[in-house]
Parts: C-alpha cells; structure tokens; sequence
C-alpha cells in the first residue's frame, strides 16, 4: 500500500472525485497553476483544466457565495478557504445561506454538492490569524456537516464521503499535520462513514474524546497514563456535525469517566455540547465530573503557545484527576 | 440619486471609455521626464526618505536571513515598493493616521520607529508593545499613528473610513491614509470602505499597493478591469494612477491627494503600480509561479536606485554616503537584534490580560490552574516557568528598570 502525507491524501481525493465526475470543481485562492499554498490541489489545474481548478480573487464571501450558487445548479464544487481564520467573510454564505438552503425552499433547492475545506489549528508558530480552530461557530449551525480527520488514511476517505455527501460539508484539515502525519493509503476509492465516531483504542477505565490533530496528542498523553496502569478508550470523533453520542455513551457506560479535548477556547467549545449529552444520558454512570481540557478563553498567542496548548501533559493530569477522583 | 440624460437606443458602456494614465516625474537614471517638475522637497527632507527606504531595505535583507538562519520564524519584505510606501508617509502629517497592511514597514521607519522597537516585536519578546502576541511583522506603534497590524486582508478598510469620519468630526485637520495590496482590494471590505467614504464625505486616502501578485495569484487572474483605479468612479471619488517606484510622483500625489482630503473632506484613491521583488513572504517561493527574467526586468526599475541617482545629480548625496550608510545600517540592525534575541518572553500572565480590560474570574481561574500545572512540569514550559521562578523575576524586574520603557 503507497504511504502519504495528508497532503498527498487529500489531493488523491480530490484527482479521484474530479477524474470520476466532471461536475466537481476545485477553487479558491491560489489553488489554480500554483497548487494552493499547501499544494493540496498541486497537479489538478493540469490535468483537469483551468474550468474545473482555478484561482479566484481574494474574496472569502465570494468563494463561498460563488459555490453557493454553483452547487444549487448541480455542480459539486470543492471550495478551499486558505486558512479557517479567513472563513469569516465567508460566515454569512456559509450560516444563512449554505446551512439553510434546502430547508429554506422545501427542498426546491440545494446546496448538498459543496464541500468547504479549511486548514485549521495551532502549533506551527502562526498566532492569532493562523492557528485557530472555529468548528464551534459551525456545530451552532444546523444543516451544516462537520468533518475533521486525523491521519492521511481518515483524510482521503473522509473527503470522497464529504464530497459525495447529500448535504453541505465544511471540511477541517489539520493544517500541522499535512505533512507531518504519514501513513498508508490505499491508491484506489474508499469513503469513510460521515457522523460515525470510531474507537481507536480499547480501554476500561476513562473515555478520552477528540479530533483531528488532538488526536495525536491523546495518543502521547495515553502512553503516559497506560504506565500509570491506567486503561485508556480512545474515540476520535470525525463529525462534529452530526456527532455520533451513541459511541461515546456506551464507551462511558463502561469506564464512567470522560475526558474531552481540543484546541479551541473551553468557553462555548463544542467539548460543552459532548458534556451536555453525556451526562444526560449516562448520568448514573459517571465516576468522577467530566473534564475539558481546551485552549484558554483567550485569543490564540505566539510566543506563549505552549503554554496555552491543550498538550499531552495537560491531558494527562486530567485523565489522572479523573481517576483519582 | 442619479441624474443622467435619456437615450431611446440600447447603448451599452463597457468601462473602455475610462483610460486612466499613469503620473511619473522621474525616470530610472535619475533625471525628470519632458515636463515634469519635480515637487518642492528640500535636502533635510528628501535625504530622510532615502535614508528610511535603504533602512528598510537593509532591515529586509538582515531580517530575512535571520529567518533563513532559523533565528525568526517568519518574515515578509517591502523590497521594490520602499518608494510606494515611504514616498506616501513622506507626504502626510506625521500625526495622521496610517493603516497598513502588512508590508508597510518603510512608513515606521520613515516616522522614528528604532530598529529595537522593530525587533522586539520580530522577536516577540517581553518589550514587544504587542506582548509577543502576534507573528513577526505585526507592528503597532500608537506614539507614531500606526494601527496595530491585522493579518486578515482588507479588515483595515472599511476601519480606515471609520477613523477618518472620527477624524473629521473632532475637527483637528488629520486624515487617514490606508495602505492595501491590489489583491485585498477584492475583498469586500474594500468596495463598503469606498462606498461609505464617498457617501460620508471622509478625508480618507485609499493607498493601493498594486505589486502584481497575491501569493501566487498575478493581478491578470484578480480583476478583469484596468488595475484597482477605475472603481473609484463607481464610488464617484478622486483617483490618481501613479507609477509606485517613482519617489517624487509618489510624493506628489500623495501630498496632493492629502489636501483634497483634509480640505474638502473627500476621499482620495490612489494606486501605486510597483512589484513585489521578493516573495510574499518567508513561507513562499515565488519561482513555482513567475519567471526570474520578469523579476530582472522590475529589478532595473529598483525604486530606491533610482532615488539614489536623483540626489547624486543634485549632489545631495555620494557614494561615500553611500557606503557608510550602509554599513551603519548593518551594524545597527546586527546589534539591535542581538539585544531583542535575548531578551525574555512576555510574562506568563500577559497571556490573559488584555482580552478585556479586566481580567475576567474565569479567565483568572484559568490563569491560576495553568500556573499550578507548570510548576509542576517547569522544564515542559520554559518560557512560562520562567516567569514563576522568584529569583528570575527579580532579575528581570531589576533589569527592566534600567531597560527602554514601553510606550
């Protein structure tokens, strides 16, 4: 099986989607000759044309606005915002009029076609306007999809799901992980099932929850809790939107203890909503309260950003406080 | 309102009719077109903006290196557009208010900001005005009216329109002058910060820095319209085209269009056409989308040879001068970078202050659980734990007494 990076992974999800089906076009900013500033779509412009891959102004709301309209009509555009900290422009397309197209009209119009792809996250050194994780301003819109993956494998089959996907799916690369998480993916087509959580360790006694690049943090902070004799279950979530309970419940039916991350703000995080849920529907059988461990109410910082990052260290004493409630 | 005469025929207009020249008054060896008068400048002055364009060419190239070494994590170069960029600070009131976008450092520089001032906020370290919160490149400076930069392309539009309304009414004869790419210039901020500062009669200079690319993306794949300067009439506002590597030209306008502004209270746009030399910043490699033949060709119109040849003419300046401003130049940024790099981080505290004017209970409760976590992990923290060391803190706190106060 061929080995990738997630850039590679993702941009053979896109030669896949556009080679099979002349109705997907990829754009946005530098995304045309150049390959996007990350090169996810290196390549695409050559072999599918400057029609279907290509450059726009630089103009958030209009990408979206633009693929709003292009996928009412029955296209399924691809559309890159260049890092998620620029969506913003972009929020009233995305919050009134991609999330409530369908709804809107009865079902006269849709825009089920599109797909947002946005690098987004912390650690590379890039402060306020470069690291940010904004999925919670999205898990507030219903109608959107959510979808962030971990690893190159969960990012090639993800992205085909997302952009076949009946419904509008904004799409969360972790953006330190392009080419930092390598791994093997298969050359030919796969999907992977969109609002399924999937458990990546078994474990007894505390249910760690995140996503994306958290992932790879939970993975360092459970080597550390395992040597404490502490048994760990891992769930990477992969959609926020829909989020898949009926995993994570019956994971904390069996350990009693929770222990949710990421890197955005704790205040109005989307690990509040997993709490919510969970201790509705399992509050008789919670060992201890469960815990967030987040970024600070803050906005994103340079030179302190280790020490506002949610780190493995940070994880660990949240997962020993758990247990030792 | 529109007041138009009747036509009875479906007559089209396609925007050909509005051909907008471009003002030039110096050629690239150093003497003035036919007919072109060169602005009233006098030597102190003329010999300021030289020195603030070859300083921040100076600072470019040092800066980048320093990042190349690993010694910065990012950088982004003004390199070809230092006339643009000085020429127009040159022509404002030092008490005006210049919004940039990111590339304008020649304007600091040109208005008193130290090399110091500029590395500690390279460095973000604990004398950065911004507190080490922003990348490399954000500047701020409130003694020198320059907004604190923001990376999002084209926010500080429409904010520029604002000030300037702010400015006009408290009646003390300043203006804005708002620095953009041509690229930013196709967000939307741009065409409301137009539209608003025509419709409110705002002394407003909408200074457009038409260097060719965005990225990778050339300005041909931006608009379809003749450059940035024709929207000005669909806003019904004074426009000026100006060759952006001609100091006086540049100068002129932007003197020119200043006394439109404040005097009349109307907006001005202004587009500089000029060329990013470098690439757009540390993290970009310009040779997967532009050929290094069209980078020689803009390399002979280097703006601040071409100033440089000016004052040899009139004998203001020498190749003696020359050579020993440079290397004070060089030395002073060595020097001054040394001292940023070693230099403390901010203080752990200074990652929760400032998010509000106070700080909040639960921001300070997790302040609190993230000092009890480091203390516990110091070595996993080194800039944090550096600041809950007592002895540490003393030694800074006595250091900072005799070291340069903020603003």
């Amino acid at each position: 099986m061929p080995t990738m990076n997630m850039l590679q992974a993702i941009n053979n999800a896109l030669d896949i989607a556009m080679g099979e089906d002349d109705k997907v076009l990829c754009f946005g900013e530098d995304v045309g000759s150049f390959g996007g500033v990350f090169r996810a779509t290196s390549h695409l412009q050559e072999k599918y044309g400057r029609a279907r891959c290509f450059n726009t102004p630089l103009v958030e709301q209009g990408i979206i606005g633009f693929a709003n309209g292009l996928a009412a009509q029955g296209s399924v555009p691809v559309a890159e915002i260049q890092f998620a900290d620029y969506i913003f422009p972009a929020f009233d397309q995305i919050v009134n009029e991609t999330a409530k197209f369908r709804y809107r009209s009865g079902d006269l119009f849709n825009v089920g076609g599109l797909t947002i792809r946005a690098p987004y996250g912390g650690g590379i050194a890039g402060g306020h306007y470069h690291s940010q994780s904004p999925e919670a301003y999205f898990t507030h819109t219903p109608g959107l999809k959510i979808v962030v993956p971990r690893d190159p494998y969960q990012a090639k089959g993800l992205l085909l799901a997302a952009i076949r996907d009946p419904d509008p799916v904004i799409f969360f690369e972790p953006k330190r992980l392009y080419r930092a998480a390598v791994g093997e993916v298969p050359e030919e087509d796969y999907q992977l099932p969109i609002g399924e959580a999937e458990v990546t360790k078994e474990g007894t006694d505390v249910t760690l929850v995140g996503w994306g690049a958290q992932m790879e943090v939970i993975e360092r902070a459970v080597e550390l809790a395992e040597k404490d004799g502490i048994s760990c279950e891992v769930i990477d979530l992969r959609s926020l939107l829909p989020w898949d309970q009926d995993s994570v419940a019956e994971s904390v039916f069996k350990t009693g203890r929770l222990v949710i991350t990421h890197e955005a703000p704790r205040t109005g995080g989307f690990a509040g909503e997993i709490a919510a849920a969970i201790q509705e529907r399992c509050f008789l059988y919670l060992e201890s309260p469960i815990a967030r461990v987040t970024g600070l109410d803050t906005p994103f910082p340079l030179t302190l950003e280790k020490e506002y990052l949610p780190d493995h260290l940070k994880i660990v004493e949240a997962i020993r406080a758990s247990v030792n409630f | 309102m529109t007041t138009t005469a009747d036509i009875h025929e479906p007559t089209f207009l396609a925007g050909d009719e509005f051909s907008i020249p471009t003002f030039r008054l110096l050629k690239q060896d150093g003497t003035l077109h036919e007919g072109a008068t060169a602005p009233e400048l006098e030597h102190d002055k003329a010999l300021a903006i030289y020195r603030a364009m070859v300083a921040t060419r100076v600072l470019d190239e040092r800066m980048l290196a320093a990042q190349r070494q690993g010694r910065l994590s990012f950088y982004m170069q003004c390199t070809g557009e230092e006339a643009a960029v000085v020429g127009a600070t040159a022509a404002l009131d030092d008490a005006d208010m210049i919004m940039a976008q990111y590339r304008e450092q020649g304007a600091l520089v040109y208005r008193g900001f130290t090399f110091d001032e500029f590395m500690n906020q390279l460095f973000g370290n604990e004398l950065d005005y911004g507190k080490g919160r922003q990348m490399p490149i954000h500047y701020g400076s409130r003694k020198l009216h320059y907004m604190t930069i923001s990376s999002p392309l084209g926010t500080q539009i429409p904010q520029a329109t604002g000030y300037a309304y702010g400015q006009k009414l408290a009646g003390d004869g300043q203006c804005t002058t708002v620095f953009f790419g041509e690229g930013a210039a196709s967000e939307g901020d741009f065409h409301a910060a137009l539209n608003m500062a025509a419709v409110h009669e705002v002394p407003v200079i909408f200074f457009c820095r038409n260097n060719g690319y965005a990225i990778s993306t050339p300005s041909i794949e931006q608009f379809a319209a003749d450059g940035v300067a024709p929207r000005a009439f669909g806003y019904r506002m004074h426009v000026i085209r100006v060759d952006g590597n001609d100091i006086l030209a540049v100068y002129s306008a932007t003197r020119e269009a200043r006394r439109i502004a404040v005097e009349h209270n109307k907006p001005v746009l202004i587009e500089a056409m000029s060329y990013r030399l470098a690439a757009h910043s540390s993290s970009d490699d310009p040779s997967g989308y532009r050929s290094k033949k069209e980078e020689e060709a803009w390399r002979e119109k280097d703006p601040i040879l071409r100033m440089q040849r000016w004052l040899i003419d009139l004998g203001w300046w020498s190749e003696e001068e020359e050579k020993a401003l440079q290397e004070s130049l060089r030395r002073e940024v060595l020097e001054t970078m040394k001292r940023a790099e070693k230099r403390p981080p901010p203080p752990l505290d200074s990652l929760v202050s400032d998010v509000y004017a106070d700080v909040t209970p639960e921001l300070q409760r997790q302040l609190d659980a993230l000092k009890t976590h480091i203390r516990q992990y110091p070595e996993a923290y080194p800039k944090g734990a550096r600041s809950l060391d007592p002895d540490v803190k003393a030694r800074d706190d006595a250091s900072d007494a005799e070291a340069q106060g903020g603003e």
